[in-house]
């Protein structure tokens, strides 16, 4: 199933991006392998969603150097990624599903069945012919979650995925995450939301002001971090 | 008052010249409305993915051909179409060929112009997840199309509407004939100008009952489609 050459490691080289006189993100050199879910940590424009971009390739940097298993961008055949507030085609859930299969080369015979058991995995199956713009927030989330794994990623991207659900919708959509994670997916996903945090991050990446403060396992960040923005940050202090 | 009776009488004792000029009238716009669908929509969609050097220039100078006048569109084609024209040796001028591609060139722009606004604005909104999703060119399109189809709707009846309702282009490239060309607006121009007001308002009457009647039913598909698709 899988195609010979790999999306990982995914490595960032002294990577810039300017908007105009600001930097947004700032010779930012990180690495990302395969393993448990990366959290990318931080306030509020720290650079995460434009992190995830540039993983993504949707974001070429100013300076700097991208790549994906060794090569410059190519196409993200082997990326997905999870924007914050997802865009629902115009249509059913399932033909959101069958649209995502469709543009990842599944074969036209294989995508009604395929899209069945990306909604089951997800727990859209009872919404499958609903029109896809009147799903609840929650629901529009996992709905995307399955649009993204439908593209049978190596690494999947997620900005936020939570940031605006309930308890209970942010639990399915991280049991979703988990559960990928599982399956061999490579997780790396912003999040400001210390609990979430705790219980998906194998390791951390936190960002402040574009810059990467600190990169640690997530127990050792959470308990000891070693930088004094990172130690406010987790005492709940405001850093700007 | 006896005109407007007589006019009623006319439409409900189903004169059968009456309804052979609604039919062609009919025929003719729907035709250029397909036509102009074909051509106007892809461009649109064109138009508004791509970016290129003038190209503002040419939304503008689209923007602008949506009022284009009607006789100088019947006037291009007809040099085009009469015998010593270029396209001459067809000998289509003064048939219903003709008021179709008199009618299409009209509104083209139309519809090309209000496809390329709401493909620009849904391509705004979309644009991001088609990237990431690796769509291409052509299926950009395809997909900003289908998926503004309820608002390209209202492109068409923009489009259908100036065809129905307009008299310039047909009169002069159909040649308003009698069971052949005459169409509701060039026969309400000529019965008018005949003194005969009972058949001009009948058709008067009709023209407006059929453009209600048009976009009645695409307000009714519209909400319809909807509903089925959010």
């Amino acid at each position: 199933m899988r195609a010979p050459s790999s999306d990982l490691p995914l490595v960032l080289d002294e990577v810039s991006l300017q908007a105009g006189a600001t930097a947004i993100l700032d010779r930012l050199s990180l690495t990302i392998t395969p393993g448990a879910p990366t959290l990318i940590v931080g306030p509020n424009g720290a650079g995460k969603t434009t992190l995830l971009r540039l993983c993504m390739g949707l974001t070429a940097p100013s300076t700097g150097r991208i790549t994906w298993g060794g090569h410059a961008a190519g196409a993200p055949a082997r990326r997905a990624i999870l924007f914050q507030r997802p865009v629902m085609l115009r249509r059913s859930v399932a033909a959101n599903v069958t649209y995502a299969l469709a543009q990842a080369g599944t074969p036209r015979n294989q995508r009604a069945r395929r899209a069945a058991a990306l909604l089951e995995r997800v727990g859209l199956s009872d919404l499958a012919q609903r029109p896809a713009r009147r799903l609840s927030g929650g629901e529009q989330q996992r709905l995307a979650l399955a649009r993204a794994l439908a593209r049978d990623p190596e690494i999947l991207l997620l900005d936020e995925p939570t940031a605006n659900l309930d308890p209970a919708a942010t639990r399915s959509v991280e049991e979703i995450v988990l559960m990928a994670a599982q399956s061999g997916i490579k997780i790396v996903m912003a999040s400001h939301d210390l609990g979430q945090v705790r219980r998906l991050a194998g390791d951390v990446v936190f960002l402040v002001r574009g810059t990467l403060c600190e990169q640690a396992r997530a127990a050792d960040f959470l308990d000891h971090p070693t930088t004094p923005e990172a130690a406010a940050f987790l005492r709940g202090d405001l850093v700007i | 008052m006896s005109d407007q009776l007589s006019a009623w009488q006319l439409i409900v004792s189903g004169d059968a010249a009456l309804f052979a000029i609604v039919r062609l009238s009919l025929a003719v716009s729907l035709s250029a409305v397909a036509l102009a669908a074909l051509v106007g929509m892809p461009l649109g969609a064109l138009l508004a993915l791509t970016r290129f050097p003038g190209r503002s220039a040419l939304v503008v100078l689209l923007n602008a051909l949506m009022g284009l006048p009607p006789v100088v569109v019947g006037l291009a084609v007809y040099l085009l179409l009469s015998r010593s024209g270029p396209l001459g040796a067809m000998g289509i001028l003064f048939t219903p060929m003709a008021m179709v591609i008199a009618q299409t060139i009209l509104i083209v722009p139309i519809i090309a112009a209000l496809t390329r606004q709401t493909v620009e604005d849904l391509w705004a909104e979309y644009r991001d997840e088609l990237t990431a999703m690796d769509v291409s060119p052509t299926g950009r399109m395809t997909t900003l199309l289908w998926d503004a189809r309820h608002s390209l709707l209202t492109a068409l009846l923009a489009g259908f509407g100036r065809a129905a309702a307009e008299v310039g282009a047909v009169m002069i490239v159909g040649g308003n004939i009698d069971g052949f060309t005459r169409t509701m607006t060039t026969a309400v121009a000529l019965e008018t100008s005949k003194g005969n007001l009972p058949l001009a308002l009948g058709l008067g009457l009709i023209l407006v009952a059929i453009v209600l009647t048009v976009n009645a039913a695409a307000w009714g598909t519209r909400v319809w489609s909807e509903r089925q698709a959010g």
